[in-house]
């Protein structure tokens, strides 16, 4: 009966394995001695963490390229965005949840922030913030390109100008981020010290949760009559303005809500990493979800989600082993990929999984 | 295959037709009984004239169709009438009240113009029933779209659809492996669920068997009536099979007018078709 559940669809399969992966972790960290050997450290919590917050961002843009057919080539910098908001909040936590001037700013003289800091001694402003301000920046942008009917490489190329201007403006101190160096010597969160055990569990535990629930809303929509003309809108986008539908609209819609997933993401991942800088901002970044979410498979949600994983858990051996070979490596298996496996890794286990007999197309009833 | 599965799908879906109204449209003011006026109408793409002062009326309710040599305008005319095209200068009503140029194609779509396109343009990603689906008649705002459910009485009228092209044991089939004759039945199937006015059926019986182009005689023929039909297509025997009154496009504008018979006998047509003149005898034009 369970088993059946699961078999409806392989994405329930992936999260049911996450889900089972991450208790062992919790439970390995918090239940055995430091010197056992099934003691889980620290550090693969939030190694595993990061790559939920990853899976998160990946899911975000398979929406809009696997199913919608934009290759957004800027997401990296809503996840940025949501990043930033988050430490913000985070850089003004003092003890016992008193608010302090962040470090940056008695670096350049400054005794008060600038108003835009407004709302980020507080946590639920924060985390409206966290979804708001991405949702934004993609509303605007989206307004402007769609509606002049910019598609295509073109939307491509403006998404990496997108990312590169964001990534200069942080960059400038005056601007009020922190410079290049960014935000960062985060203490507390929530009055809780952020680098102690629990903490990370929790985070860990959150992280998950909302990879899960955004799972199940993409799902949803997905499987919804909107997710139907999404993925009309990527076959054969003039045809579908002629049945009626405002394209540009859906697109609209649909680039927003996946920037504020992107943008959840980033608010996720800053905490446990303890750093934001501009970095975030770099067209490469952008470029490697993409990569990710080829790899594992697009326009499947779970895919995303795998090839988030396995990129990026090769991208933590690599770098290990052989650190100045990386991006080579992580060209090949792009290249790889497109050459010999264009439905990603999932599409690989679907052709292998369904060799149950499928019912024969009755014959052509013309 | 003896028997003709076509046939009685028809047969069966024929009363269903008859009930089959085009949804009416609050602001299509037909009380003159033209359905769509084209005046004046001129494109042109850079220096080559693809519409030369086009007039055009089509009454309510008539099956019209258009004929006329490769490059003669005929796509381009409904590019404009569906608002692809926008023209240098001209008007363009969708009945008394309504102007086409100065709506965009959702607007005229949702207002009630549907097109079936020249190349059979069909979701193949989407299996056959959610092509139908999506098509449907209704609101079709983001958030509307978003939350709509699939009722009993949208899937039968679905269901109906299937049956009546054909299509009911391929429902659950991605559009993708459709023949070119059923991706053409599928695409009339989604301009009925649309329940428009005014349909624009851009070459309709491209790539169909005889048999099958007179099954989509039989259907343009009860549709028309209760909808107003243009049809533009080259397969003479089946403009002779469902017209009543033909227009000739040539050049960018109507050469002719009026019945198979006064058409095909007019001397200016024959002379396009044939690049001379040949007056005195009686020349089948196809």
């Amino acid at each position: 009966m369970l088993t059946k559940y699961f078999n409806q669809d392989n994405g329930r399969y992936v999260l049911f394995c996450l889900t089972l992966l991450v208790i062992y972790l919790v439970m390995a960290n918090l239940f055995f001695p430091t010197n056992s050997l099934f003691y889980v450290g620290n550090q693969t919590i939030i190694l595993v963490s990061k790559y939920l917050c990853y899976a998160l961002l990946a899911l975000s843009v398979d929406l809009v390229w696997g199913y919608l057919g934009i290759l957004s080539l800027g997401h990296g910098a809503f996840f940025a965005l949501g990043g930033y908001m988050m430490g913000m909040y985070l850089s003004v936590q003092g003890e016992n949840g008193s608010t302090t001037l962040p470090e940056f700013a008695s670096f350049i003289n400054w005794q008060n922030l600038p108003w835009y800091w407004m709302g980020a001694d507080n946590f639920l402003s924060t985390l409206l913030l966290v979804m708001l301000i991405p949702g934004l920046v993609a509303f605007i942008f989206g307004y402007m390109t769609f509606r002049s009917r910019v598609s295509g490489v073109y939307l491509s190329i403006i998404t990496q100008a997108l990312t590169f201007a964001l990534m200069l403006a942080f960059q400038r101190n005056e601007m009020g981020f922190g410079g290049d160096n960014g935000l960062t010597n985060f203490k507390y969160l929530l009055g809780f010290s952020i680098t102690s055990n629990g903490m990370r569990v929790m985070l860990l535990l959150i992280t998950l949760i909302v990879v899960v629930i955004s799972y199940l809303i993409c799902y949803q929509l997905i499987k919804s009559k909107l997710g139907k003309v999404i993925i009309a809108i990527r076959d054969a986008e003039a045809r579908v303005r002629f049945v009626g539908y405002r394209v540009e609209n859906v697109k609209l819609a649909v680039f927003t809500f996946s920037a504020v997933l992107a943008g959840i993401a980033g608010a996720l991942y800053v905490p446990q990493v303890g750093i934001i800088t501009p970095i975030e901002f770099l067209p490469l970044n952008s470029i490697e979800i993409v990569v990710w979410v080829a790899v594992g498979g697009r326009a499947t949600l779970y895919g995303a989600i795998v090839g988030a994983f396995l990129v990026n858990y090769c991208k933590s051996l690599f770098t290990v082993w052989f650190p100045d070979e990386w991006l080579f490596a992580l060209g090949l298996l792009f290249v790889l990929v497109t050459l010999f496996l264009p439905k990603g890794i999932v599409g690989l286990l679907k052709l292998t999984h369904s060799k149950k007999p499928q019912l024969k197309p009755q014959e052509a009833s013309l | 295959m003896n028997k003709n599965p076509l046939k009685q799908n028809l047969k069966s879906a024929s009363s269903f037709l008859k009930d089959y109204e085009a949804s009416p449209q609050p602001d299509l003011d037909t009380t003159k009984g033209i359905i769509l006026y084209l005046e004046g109408i001129n494109v042109s793409f850079d220096s080559f004239k693809a519409i030369n002062e086009l007039n055009l009326y089509i009454k309510q309710g008539e099956l019209r169709c258009i004929i006329g040599p490769n490059g003669a305008g005929k796509t381009t005319m409904m590019d404009v009438i569906t608002g692809k095209t926008k023209p240098q200068s001209g008007t363009a009503w969708f009945g008394q009240k309504l102007n086409l140029l100065t709506m965009d194609e959702p607007q005229i779509a949702q207002a009630g113009i549907g097109r079936k396109f020249q190349k059979p343009t069909v979701f193949e990603a989407l299996t056959v029933n959610d092509n139908l689906m999506i098509a449907n008649a209704g609101k079709k705002t983001v958030w509307h779209t978003l939350r709509h459910q699939v009722n009993q009485i949208e899937q039968e009228q679905i269901e109906e659809i299937l049956l009546l092209i054909g299509l009911m044991e391929m429902r659950n089939e991605s559009a993708a492996i459709l023949s070119h004759g059923q991706k053409q039945w599928l695409e009339l199937g989604m301009l009925l669920m649309q329940k428009p006015q005014l349909l624009l059926v851009d070459e309709p019986v491209a790539g169909m068997t005889t048999q099958e182009m007179d099954k989509t005689a039989e259907l343009l023929n009860s549709l028309a009536g209760k909808h107003t039909l243009v049809v533009v297509e080259h397969d003479m025997d089946f403009v002779r099979q469902i017209a009543k009154t033909v227009s000739v496009l040539h050049q960018g504008s109507i050469l002719a007018e009026g019945n198979m018979e006064q058409v095909q006998n007019n001397p200016k047509v024959i002379e396009v078709y044939l690049g001379q003149s040949t007056t005195g005898r009686n020349v089948n034009v196809a």
